[in-house]
């Protein structure tokens, strides 16, 4: 795909991916010198530990928030857990962890930093039960790849992606292998609204919530399960997706790893943008969660689609680019291969607008030619979907047209009832009647297509490009955080001192100790 | 005046309507029948079957196009008027400026869950919809936009510390009503927490309201789809300083 018919100057190109290196680099500094409750609760669940008190709180929050009252969160919890594991004569399995954390929040714990011999000893016992965790992940990796080769991956590109979300996982279950059925490659569970700010994951099968479904461990099972189910019926791998977003990042991609999600929705920024959370807690969970999608090869897919909804699509393109390659920085240096970059692009430009059309084709094509070994992920409209079915169906046609135009790889179905209620059986049916038209009537129009030299479409790409430059010099002169806290994305001002979650943020003390990170950052080692 | 109207296909008179549905049906015969004798009890006789579609196992997609018995009294129909003037921002400005002698202050918020701030973003940001600037453009308002997800505690306290003459609430998510579970809580928050004379003017907006719901909400004003940040401004300077000014001088006569 790596064709250059934008005929955009390689230099140009390799100063915006430096540019955003730069940019990027104090931020990576800054996360990897910090830590979050939700990265420590991380490590507990890849330890073992598992299910909630009787109201509903998770023992890996009881546990690391004992913890933290004990001797804070600077050196990680892995050290005094486990050092009080061995303390108390338990060993080091999931079982007894959980018990030490029933026994922490019952006060009959206390826990200390260990020191000389006793601290190898926490270690290595850690590390030891940490390991078994990712082996976990691992085996799913594989799985994963064993039945992509048994069933095969969808016959076309893009791959179809379609929302499930009634609040009810047993209720979503079967509206995701009927959609399965209709034609779906990818089903996505939304995540019941609110979710995000909930610094804590709820537990169990759920069937109440509001414009989605809660994001649980058991929901993630339920779901994989069914959808091994379609698969094996369909004879195409048929992959599951969820939002690894929030306050609780770092342990959703953990449970998606350890229930073999395929896509996570997880972006650099779009925590701190749109549901305010703190900036340095965001940028810190966010490298755990990737490096975790990384080891279980999730495809992430990243949320520049949202700026376009607040920002105008066209005098704000160019901040779709920035945080693209902002986002591919991040996420290579959180160890993603390119193919599990899903970056994300819309298409939202006032189709009032002359030439709209025209401009929606420059920027993908801009996306597609920047980043010509990630799996794109173009969505589709929202802000401009009026009610208006018919011609809201007709906008989709053209959103679609888009995608097979450029070479998109993953398309998420848009709807003509976009804006009016939750999408009916129907409303669904006629979507992919609509991406089924377009991918066989166009599929593969891609080949013909060639914005003229120097024409209209070939014009807006540079400029959207050149502004983009522009902007990640400010970026670099400025830094990310001031640049986050000025508004320069979909015009949200996130000042880095403020926002939710930033009481759940640690500087690592002398002799931090993260047994998940050491080994997440040293690959090989615990691969099988 | 007796007014009565029906649906116009090409010819006046003709009633001719079209609707869409699914029965959980797969398709044969009987789910044509089905959805025809369903269309006859909507009202549309004669109906013509022009679409049917089965969808998976046990679906079936119809579209009919009928002429429809009902009539449409025009004079029974009852909505809310704009019962106000419609003002430029220049002239919201001078009221303010001239009656009320300070800034009129604004709290604007999306509240419960709903996150989706696009309908309060459209009246509050300086960028406003569709061409109009939102209610930050006018000099003579203080806007204070407390986006996403804020509970009614946030939103009551920070009406009180802004001294807010209106609070606006949007609210775009309604699966299981959580739009108006969600308002009444807030307006019911507001009576509880401050009183009468003190209680800033509510406003709701949203995609789905019903705009005579006002009572049965506890607010002042509801707002519906196609809203301008316009006629948010000039119905704030109505119920806060003009209506109110002549509202005294009718007592005071």
């Amino acid at each position: 795909m790596s064709s250059n018919k934008l005929g955009l100057d390689p230099a140009l190109v390799h100063r915006a991916r430096a540019l955003a290196a730069k940019a990027g680099r104090p931020v990576v500094d800054m996360a990897r010198s910090h830590t979050t409750v939700s990265v420590e609760r991380a490590v507990l669940r890849l330890s073992g530990v598992t299910g909630a008190d009787p109201d509903g709180i998770p023992w890996v929050n009881r546990l690391v928030d004992a913890v933290r009252n004990d001797v804070g969160l600077g050196h990680g919890v892995a050290l005094p857990v486990f050092h009080a594991l061995a303390e108390h004569g338990l060993e080091p399995t999931g079982a007894e962890l959980t018990l030490l954390a029933q026994k922490a929040a019952a006060g009959s714990v206390r826990f200390d930093l260990p020191t000389g011999k006793a601290v190898t000893a926490a270690k290595k016992a850690s590390r030891r039960q940490v390991a078994a965790g990712i082996k976990l992940i691992d085996r799913n990796r594989a799985d994963r790849d064993k039945m992509i080769k048994r069933y095969g991956d969808p016959k076309q590109r893009p791959w179809i992606y379609l929302i499930v979300a009634t609040g009810d996982i047993y209720e979503d279950i079967p509206q995701a292998q009927a959609a399965a059925r209709a034609g779906a490659d990818v089903i996505a569970v939304i995540r019941s609204t609110g979710q995000s700010l909930l610094d804590y994951v709820p537990e169990g099968a759920t069937r109440e919530g509001f414009a989605g479904t809660y994001a649980t461990q058991e929901n993630f099972r339920l779901m994989r399960a069914a959808l091994d189910e379609s698969s094996r019926e369909l004879g195409r791998y048929v992959r599951l997706t969820n939002y690894a977003s929030g306050l609780c990042m770092p342990e959703i991609a953990t449970l998606a790893g350890l229930q073999r999600l395929d896509m996570m929705l997880n972006d650099s920024m779009y925590g701190i943008l749109f549901r305010d959370i703190n900036p340095i807690r965001t940028f810190v969970d966010q490298r755990f969660s990737r490096q975790i999608h990384a080891r279980a090869g999730i495809i992430i897919n990243t949320g520049e689609d949202n700026y376009l909804t607040t920002a105008d699509a066209v005098e704000a393109a160019h901040t779709v680019t920035v945080s693209q390659l902002l986002n591919e920085y991040f996420a290579h240096e959180a160890g993603l291969a390119d193919w599990q970059l899903g970056l994300g692009h819309a298409f939202e430009i006032n189709p009032e607008l002359p030439e709209s059309f025209r401009l929606e084709l420059a920027h993908a094509l801009l996306a597609r030619e920047l980043f010509p070994d990630a799996p794109l992920k173009w969505m589709p409209p929202t802000k401009h979907m009026t009610g208006d079915v018919f011609r809201g169906n007709l906008l989709d046609g053209f959103f679609n047209l888009v995608g097979a135009l450029t070479g998109q790889g993953i398309l998420l179905v848009g709807m003509m009832t976009e804006a009016v209620v939750t999408p009916w059986l129907s409303d669904r049916d006629i979507a992919l009647q609509n991406v089924r038209y377009v991918l066989g009537a166009a599929g593969n129009l891609h080949e013909d297509f060639v914005p003229a030299p120097d024409g209209f479409i070939q014009r807006r790409a540079h400029q959207v490009l050149d502004e983009a430059i522009d902007l990640l010099e400010k970026i670099e002169d400025d830094t990310l955080l001031n640049a986050i806290a000025d508004g320069t994305f979909g015009i949200m001002k996130r000042p880095a001192h403020r926002g939710k979650g930033l009481d759940g943020v640690a500087k690592h003390d002398d002799g931090y100790y993260n047994p998940a990170t050491e080994i997440l950052e040293t690959p090989g080692k615990e691969q099988q | 005046m007796k007014t009565v109207i029906r649906p116009y296909g090409d010819t006046t008179g003709d009633g001719m309507t079209q609707v869409s549905f699914t029965l959980p049906l797969p398709h044969d015969k009987k789910a044509e029948g089905a959805a025809l004798q369903l269309a006859a009890k909507m009202g549309l006789e004669p109906a013509m079957l022009v679409h049917a579609k089965q969808m998976g196992d046990g679906f079936t997609f119809f579209v009919i196009y009928g002429s429809v018995r009902h009539l449409v009294e025009l004079d029974k129909v009852v909505v809310v008027e704009r019962d106000f003037p419609l003002l430029t921002a220049k002239e919201v400005n001078t009221v303010v400026k001239q009656k009320l002698r300070r800034k009129l202050s604004v709290v604007g918020a999306c509240i419960g869950t709903d996150a989706h701030t696009v309908g309060i973003d459209a009246i509050l940001n300086l960028k406003g919809i569709a061409g109009e600037k939102g209610l930050e453009y006018y000099r003579e308002l203080k806007v204070v936009n407390l986006g996403a997800q804020i509970t009614v505690p946030e939103l009551v306290a920070a009406a009180k510390a802004e001294k807010a003459d209106a609070v606006l609430v949007s609210q775009v998510v309604t699966q299981r009503d959580a739009h108006l579970h969600n308002t009444r809580e807030m307006s019911a928050a507001f009576r509880e927490a401050l009183p009468a004379d003190k209680r800033p003017l509510l406003i709701v907006g949203g995609p789905r309201f019903d705009e005579l719901m006002t009572d049965e909400l506890g607010v002042d004003r509801i707002f519906g789809r196609g809203t301008t940040p316009r006629e948010v401004a000039s119905y704030l300077v109505h119920a806060l300083i003009t209506n109110k000014a002549e509202r005294k001088k009718a007592v005071a006569a």
